[in-house]
């Protein structure tokens, strides 16, 4: 893990500059998201649904240790899943005035995911990202 | 009269676009289909030359205005086959058509009156029906369907009462394709004195209507379906159903008399016609249906059908395809899921191959439902669409196919 969200970020730029074309940026963001741990059916719950989401996206905030915050997260798409990956990755284990300081939607445009984050698709990310700045600005 | 995918194709302006570098397959079309020159022209002509508001004025351009407008109704009631222009309400689209029934049949309803519709239904003949079960306690009725994907019509007919009033069914279903039997629909609902209304928007573009041979109370469709402008639709109503009807909404164009203590309405159509109406929509639609009456619309039925058997016969080998809604003389809507992938990832790569289809549940959860799935994903073929574009689609999802193995 790279000591801050930037960093992570540009790990995570270059990683995704190395793959050629699309389908391969695709084949990686599809193998990203089968790394997550599937939440089980209790955790796919409508409290930790996020709203206005075309497939269904859950959230769901672990207990924040050392003043570090982390979630767990899961889709039933595939790209949608990795996309998740993506954004934990960035803000899993940093603290809250880290997570409220960084401008997701500049950084994720970073990776050239453009066309995955366009509003339409985005709707569910874009609700996760509010739902997790909610969690790290309670607390 | 000769049909010619390659001449049609080549009035779409829009189908020589690229798509993420890649020449588009519009394959959306039973969602919104795109618009032919001939109705890009007749719209922008008359913002250009001739344009006023309707009915009203007593100058040129209101006059020639107005008599475009009128023509439109005129081409609907061609289209298909009503006995007279003044069964032709111009609506802004399918939707409103069902939901203005709903609302003026639905004041003469009472608690425990029944409507039947199916599981097979778009949502927008649903919920106009569920209004009037939440608000007059109405009984909703849901007609089963087939492994097949088509409506069960023994379930129907077992389904109809003293107490049914509506019966509210697809002509066409816009996920499984399955053309309706509306003789055995319509011949039910006399029996019970019940009112049919048929949601016409698939049928409309894939077959000739004749609502007088169909005897049908009520047929809804809507014009950017048939390759016309968004926000206009129709609702053909027989001429006493019509007449019978209580107004939908309130405004200019629909009233007899207003005075301080009692108005009187206009008659039909133009009581269900409250305000300045889409007239430009209507021109454009009138536009599309004069350039549909120059298609032998047979032969482009065949060529969307020949399209869709040349898709399915491609995916045969896909593994984990299903697909939805498998009647024989089905239109030409591929429905169907991938197993392991999501419609909306399915969706999403094939755009990336410059391949337009549709991913959800295409407002039918019901249907969704019943076939067991969450969603799935939707390749519709129209007239413009070729042999290659069959093809390149069919390549496509078997690319798709090996993201998620």
């Amino acid at each position: 893990m790279a000591d801050t969200i930037e960093d992570e970020l540009a790990e995570l730029a270059d990683e995704f500059e190395l793959l050629g074309d699309w389908e391969e940026r695709y084949r990686h963001l599809i193998d990203l998201g089968r790394t997550l741990a599937p939440l089980s059916a209790a955790e796919q719950s409508d409290d930790h649904r996020v709203r206005g989401c075309a497939s269904q996206v859950w959230v769901v905030q672990d207990p924040v240790r050392d003043g570090r915050l982390s979630w767990r997260g899961d889709s039933d798409a595939h790209l949608v899943r990795g996309l998740i990956a993506v954004v934990l990755r960035l803000f899993n284990h940093r603290p809250a005035a880290e997570i409220l300081a960084f401008d997701a939607r500049a950084g994720l445009a970073r990776l050239g995911l453009t066309e995955a984050l366009s509003t339409q698709r985005s709707n569910g990310l874009q609700s996760m990202i509010e739902r997790i700045r909610r969690d790290a600005a309670a607390g | 009269m000769s049909f010619n995918y390659n001449d049609i194709r080549a009035q779409f302006p829009i189908l020589s676009r690229q798509v993420n570098g890649k020449p588009l397959v519009y394959l959306d079309s039973a969602a919104s289909a795109q618009k032919p020159r001939a109705v890009i022209d007749a719209m922008v002509h008359a913002m250009e030359h001739s344009y006023a508001n309707v009915h009203r004025g007593l100058h040129t351009l209101a006059n020639e205005t107005t008599d475009a407008y009128e023509a439109a109704r005129e081409a609907a009631r061609r289209l298909i086959n009503a006995p007279s222009v003044n069964e032709i309400v111009f609506t802004k689209g399918a939707t409103e058509a069902i939901n203005l029934v709903a609302s003026s049949v639905g004041l003469t309803l009472t608690a425990g009156d029944e409507i039947i519709v199916s599981e097979l239904e778009h949502h927008a003949n649903l919920v106009p029906w569920h209004f009037l079960r939440e608000r007059k306690g109405v009984v909703l009725r849901f007609v089963p369907v087939t492994d097949e994907g088509a409506l069960d019509l023994d379930a129907y007919e077992a389904l109809l009462g003293p107490r049914t009033r509506v019966v509210a069914l697809t002509h066409m279903s816009n996920v499984t394709g399955a053309v309706s039997d509306v003789p055995r629909i319509v011949a039910g609902a006399r029996r019970v004195g019940a009112m049919v209304l048929l949601d016409g928007c698939q049928s409309v573009v894939h077959q000739s209507i004749d609502v007088a041979a169909l005897d049908c109370d009520f047929f809804v469709f809507s014009s950017h379906k048939l390759y016309g402008p968004t926000g206009f639709g129709i609702l053909y109503g027989k001429a006493d159903r019509l007449a019978e009807m209580a107004p939908y909404q309130g405004g200019g164009e629909m009233i007899g008399i207003v005075s301080m203590d009692r108005i009187t309405y206009a008659d039909p159509p133009h009581r269900f016609e409250a305000g300045t109406p889409p007239i430009l929509e209507a021109i454009g639609f009138g536009a599309a249906v004069r350039w549909l009456e120059g298609v032998d619309r047979p032969a482009a039925a065949a060529h969307e059908h020949a399209l869709y058997a040349r898709a399915v016969e491609g995916l045969r080998d896909l593994n984990g395809l299903r697909i939805l809604g498998t009647t024989p003389d089905k239109g030409a809507i591929l429905t169907f899921t991938l197993e392991g992938a999501h419609a909306h990832d399915v969706a999403q790569i094939l755009d990336r191959y410059g391949v337009a289809v549709r991913a959800g549940t295409h407002c039918a959860e019901p249907l969704m439902r019943r076939f067991g799935v969450g969603s799935s994903a939707r390749a519709s073929f129209a007239l413009y669409n070729t042999p290659e574009e069959a093809d390149a689609f069919v390549d496509a999802l078997h690319r798709a196919s090996s993201f998620f193995a």
